[in-house]
């Protein structure tokens, strides 16, 4: 389990790996892969618990997290990897013909560490749900993760999810928000304004944290208090308020970034504000 | 020709209902999900004995599919159930992107579909179902005839590992068939014939064994073969009777395009081409009214295979 100091170098190490994929493969979506870096790399290296050399699909005796907003899949690839999943060296083949490592996550190429198929928008927390109801079954004390994107959380399967989350008690399950306020067509608000997000969640009756998503001391609190919300009843959203493009200054704060490739140049940039800390791929 | 006897009328989807209570008191993993339509999918036996595994999901279909893919993922066999027009057309993406590419092993229990869900009208009377389910990658599409061939096949259905698209009805209909395990896969050939087959799929398999009997009043001696499971299509047993008899009707309450007619044409096209006639909807939407007064006005019957049949013999 990594301690907030390790976990910085660590997401330094995931940002990195991010803007190489991206820029090799020439496409992707890099912009919010880098706002949820922080609290994803917290997920996988210090809150999760999970072993890469017993994982099989059904996460059965392990945590499981599913990424709804599937578009993600540079950041989710560089976390599985780098947790021992798969080797490193395979970020090379990222969106590449015959890869495992598909433009947005994919069970049928047997990649280790997926869970489920996304990238259609708003269907994650279904699964995610349906994954913890099994486990409720099987009398399987592990939490059940999902990840959302703000700008997916107009789908109305997200609303449809919470109300049955809520309904059914499914109180194994902490979903987040990556709350960047940006998507591919401008910022949320100025494209289809999501309001009061927190309101919204209390009101589907969840139990709603709201945090930094980039100060690890504060991310890894938000994790502790939703665990130990676990079990009341309810299930539980932590939304995390983030920057898009975080940690390079001219991705940072735009939605420019949300699926666009950095040339060569513009990758040498952003390496240079970007710590090398695990050896790239 | 071989004798059916109509054992008494009953709904197809109380056959699911049946074969869903038998389905989970043989194995704890099979679960059921429904989008508040208990009742009309006759999934009460299920949700009584197994209270614990049933889940009631209200009105929102979409979410109930990906839950059901979650619990497939945590090793459970659920049954999602709803209308047809429900469980296809409004929640496609989510069963092309969670069921059938994320390779789960949900098994969707469409009820009411085609013409005869009746009164309801057009709104509810998908007739393009089998067209969208067959069109997706890893999806097993099975539209029993009758009550006992609806139990065994949702029997079946459950022990068969991957996506299945199980399809039946409301109204009540003739149950004929043999109480015997059902075969994913397996073209039934109920009656031999020399003169011409007649392929038909779920309620048109009961008419069209009522047209065989009035085509042998004519000296007309038609072999009868039951499509209970549209894909993976017994493409073996349909090439032998299209080659032996040289002439094809095909019923289904269904739209022509994408469906078993269209599918059959496909298949004798590209290996032994045949005459062909097509008993099903056409490119239109149907209306209210009783299920046999829309079977007849759109002409999905026993008297429409008849005539069908004849008219395919004399381009022999």
């Amino acid at each position: 389990m990594q301690s907030a100091a390790d976990l910085k170098k660590t997401a330094s190490q995931v940002r990195r790996d991010i803007i190489r994929m991206v820029t090799k493969a020439k496409s992707g979506h890099p912009g919010g892969s880098m706002s949820c870096t922080d609290f994803l790399t917290a997920l996988y290296f210090n809150v999760m618990e999970h072993d890469p050399a017993t994982w099989t699909r059904d996460s059965k005796g392990q945590d499981a997290f599913i990424l709804s907003a599937g578009h993600l899949t540079p950041v989710y690839y560089s976390l599985l990897s780098r947790s021992g999943y798969f080797p490193v060296a395979e970020m090379a083949t990222f969106r590449k013909f015959g890869t495992r490592l598909q433009g947005h996550p994919s069970v049928e190429k047997g990649l280790p560490g997926i869970v489920q198929t996304s990238g259609s928008l708003g269907q994650g927390l279904s699964a995610a749900i349906g994954i913890a109801l099994a486990k409720k079954l099987d009398n399987d004390n592990h939490t059940v993760y999902t990840m959302l994107g703000d700008g997916e959380s107009e789908e109305g399967q997200i609303w449809e999810g919470a109300m049955f989350a809520a309904h059914h008690q499914v109180d194994n399950l902490i979903a987040m928000t990556d709350r960047n306020h940006q998507q591919i067509d401008g910022t949320t608000e100025g494209v289809a304004g999501l309001g009061d997000l927190k309101a919204k969640w209390e009101a589907f009756g969840w139990d709603v944290i709201e945090a930094d998503g980039h100060d690890m001391d504060i991310v890894l609190d938000a994790f502790a208090k939703a665990k130990a919300k676990e079990g009341q009843g309810k299930p539980i959203m932590i939304i995390f308020n983030t920057e898009m493009g975080h940690g390079v200054d001219f991705m940072a704060g735009t939605h420019k970034w949300h699926g666009n490739a950095p040339s060569e140049e513009q990758c040498a940039t952003a390496m240079a504000q970007l710590e090398e800390t695990l050896g790239d791929f | 020709m071989k004798k059916y006897t109509d054992k008494g009328k009953k709904d197809t989807r109380s056959g699911f209902g049946a074969g869903l209570y038998e389905a989970g008191k043989a194995d704890a993993n099979v679960v059921a999900l429904t989008a508040d339509l208990k009742g009309s999918l006759k999934m009460e036996a299920f949700a009584d004995a197994f209270p614990e595994r049933y889940y009631e999901c209200g009105i929102a279909e979409a979410n109930m599919v990906g839950a059901a893919a979650g619990l497939a993922i945590g090793g459970k066999i659920p049954f999602v159930g709803s209308f047809a027009e429900f469980v296809t057309g409004r929640v496609y993406d989510q069963i092309r992107m969670e069921v059938c590419y994320g390779e789960t092993n949900v098994k969707i229990a469409s009820s009411h579909a085609g013409i005869t869900l009746g009164e309801d009208g057009a709104t509810h009377q998908t007739m393009e179902d089998i067209a969208l389910m067959r069109a997706l990658p890893n999806m097993v599409v099975i539209n029993p005839c009758d009550w006992t061939q609806t139990k065994n096949a949702t029997i079946a259905a459950a022990k068969y590992d991957g996506p299945v698209y199980l399809r039946f009805g409301r109204p009540k209909v003739a149950d004929f068939m043999p109480d015997e395990p059902f075969e994913i896969g397996k073209a039934y050939v109920l009656n031999e014939g020399k003169d011409v087959t007649i392929f038909a799929t779920g309620h048109m398999v009961w008419e069209a064994l009522q047209a065989a009997e009035a085509l042998e009043a004519e000296g007309i001696c038609a072999e009868v073969i039951d499509i209970a499971t549209i894909k993976p299509l017994d493409t073996e047993a349909v090439i032998a009777s299209a080659v032996k008899t040289g002439a094809v009707v095909v019923a289904e309450e269904h739209n022509m395009a994408g469906g078993l007619g269209e599918l059959i044409a496909g298949v004798l096209a590209s290996t032994c081409p045949k005459p062909i006639e097509y008993v099903n909807g056409k490119d239109q939407f149907g209306q209210s009214g009783t299920p046999a007064e829309l079977l007849a006005a759109y002409g999905m019957d026993a008297a429409h295979i008849a005539e069908a049949a004849k008219k395919v013999m004399e381009r022999k």
